[in-house]
């Protein structure tokens, strides 16, 4: 096996881009990343989405990127796993230079949610779930995690209050994020008043919709001097599913998908939770993220509002916590997530982050996790010198 | 939903039959083809127990389509007396008096219907048990 690179990354700022089809903000992502670094030829692209089969009556997503960028006739396909296809999409395209198959192969993510928005978003977004035992009972997304949440806080008692500072978090984090969808402050009382999703899911617990497109761009490490001055290794990198009813899981605390991967990603990076500086973990709802940082070994169980007051997951701490702004701030362009993380994690460690960079990281974990923890991709980058 | 769809799955979700795994007894519910626990693939037809606990609910207030005329109503997810555990929606209740613990029946209700002709699609419901009227 191949060791492998990321060399560049781009991205557009997450918004709703009204102006901008799916195909011209991959464009935009993928030309940002080609421009950065001396790319003589993509063997391949890899594309990640979710919804544009439901919201842009577009499927084959791999042509049609290739075709915008005039790359064809290059084998270019899409990957998908809900919120995970990103994650996927990485896990893929990892595989296929490490493997000797490609040499240099993009790997992008593109989502575009405005295309139909409301109703139409929610169910397709929803889609994530168990459509016969799931969704059949009028179950929403939000209210699946809703589940989680009022399990969590019943169980460990925690209140309701940490739920909000993490959303206060993510915003501070991401009002330093020029590629963000809502880069503003809030404050603990806007989040515990804003209107309820699904009790006791409220608004500012919840990622926005939004467009965005990100790319990087992959190469076996043995090469990647020859196309760039700065690159970081993908040490580890791994995938998990998880039962995709709510129903047959044992515990409805912790996912075990992310303890799967992660457990793997460490393993095959030959690292533990203590050696990584910076995440960005799969903040869909405030909860996902208390129930992440704990499955990921940042975090004892049921301890996250008391090392979230502690300033653990800020810079200085014992990780800091997304950066980006995560989920809640930077925006959840669903298929583009998890190579969103990928992206920024290449950011910081290469510190090209600007306001947001967190000073002295070696060690980055990127956690892109599709439907309530069925599927889930975790992978460990470090800054190569 | 097509009629076929929604048709094949009748045995599950309103009989609320599962398969039970012969080798390690676990209930598959939804039914696999191969049993969750122990990847055995011979199974006894099985049917639910009618009683179980509330473990969480949500109330949606957001609903999606079909499910307007309802708003807000309550999902939760129910350990039957077995330790099977299904999702399902909490019907009957005051949205105030639902707490995580609380006993509850199965009752057969409509779900959900596809607009002015299309088919109005039936299951199972749960509400608290021994109700009062």
């Amino acid at each position: 096996m191949k060791r492998v690179a990321i060399i560049s990354y781009g991205m557009t700022k997450v918004d709703k881009h009204w102006d901008k089809s799916l195909r011209r903000l991959f464009g935009e992502a993928a030309l940002m990343a080609m421009n950065k670094v001396n790319i003589p030829k993509i063997d391949a692209i890899i594309v990640s989405n979710m919804c544009a089969s439901d919201l842009s009556d577009q499927n084959n997503i791999g042509t049609i990127v290739a075709d915008e960028l005039g790359l064809t006739p290059i084998t270019a396909y899409r990957v998908e796993a809900a919120c995970g296809s990103g994650g996927a999409a990485l896990l893929t395209g990892f595989s296929l230079v490490s493997s000797g198959m490609f040499e240099v192969v993009m790997v992008g993510g593109v989502e575009k949610l405005t295309d139909n928005i409301g109703k139409m978003a929610t169910f397709s977004l929803g889609k994530a779930a168990d459509a016969e035992y799931e969704l059949f009972y009028g179950a929403t997304f939000a209210s699946l995690n809703a589940l989680l949440m009022n399990r969590y806080m019943h169980v460990y008692g925690t209140p309701r209050e940490a739920f909000a500072d993490f959303a206060v978090l993510m915003h501070r984090n991401g009002s330093k994020n020029p590629y963000a969808q809502l880069p503003f402050e809030i404050n603990r009382e806007i989040a515990l008043n804003s209107e309820f999703i699904a009790d006791p899911i409220r608004l500012y617990d919840c990622a926005p919709i939004g467009d965005g497109a990100a790319v990087v761009i992959l190469c076996p490490l043995e090469v990647a001097s020859k196309y760039s001055d700065s690159f970081v290794e993908i040490m580890g990198i791994a995938g998990a599913s998880d039962t995709i009813n709510l129903g047959s899981r044992d515990d409805l605390l912790s996912l075990r998908a992310t303890i799967t991967a992660a457990n793997n990603a460490y393993k095959m990076a030959r690292i533990t939770p203590a050696d990584v500086d910076i995440v960005e973990i799969h903040d869909t709802f405030t909860i996902t993220a208390a129930i992440s940082l704990e499955d990921l070994g940042f975090c004892e169980r049921g301890k996250f509002d008391k090392l979230l007051n502690e300033g653990a997951f800020e810079p200085g701490g014992i990780v800091a916590v997304n950066p980006s702004g995560g989920l809640k701030s930077r925006g959840h362009p669903v298929g583009a997530t998890g190579v969103y993380q990928a992206a920024e994690i290449t950011m910081q460690l290469l510190e090209e982050a600007g306001k947001m960079q967190v000073p002295n990281s070696e060690i980055g974990l990127t956690h892109n996790m599709g439907g309530v923890g069925s599927n889930v991709y975790v992978s460990i980058m470090r800054r190569a010198r | 939903m097509s009629v076929p769809r929604y048709w094949r799955e009748m045995p599950y979700r309103i009989r609320l039959e599962a398969r039970k795994c012969k080798l390690c007894n676990y209930v598959n519910y939804p039914p696999r083809t191969k049993c969750y626990k122990c990847g055995a693939s011979e199974f006894e037809k099985y049917y639910l127990p009618q009683r179980g606990i509330l473990l969480s609910f949500s109330i949606i207030r957001n609903p999606p389509t079909g499910f307007e005329k309802t708003t807000p109503y309550v999902i939760g997810l129910v350990e039957l007396e077995d330790g099977t555990k299904l999702l399902t929606q909490i019907t009957d209740v005051d949205i105030d008096e639902i707490k995580i613990g609380m006993e509850l029946e199965q009752t057969f209700r409509r779900i959900s219907e596809d607009g002015d002709s299309g088919i109005i699609q039936y299951g199972i419901k749960f509400r608290p048990k021994y109700l009062k009227f």
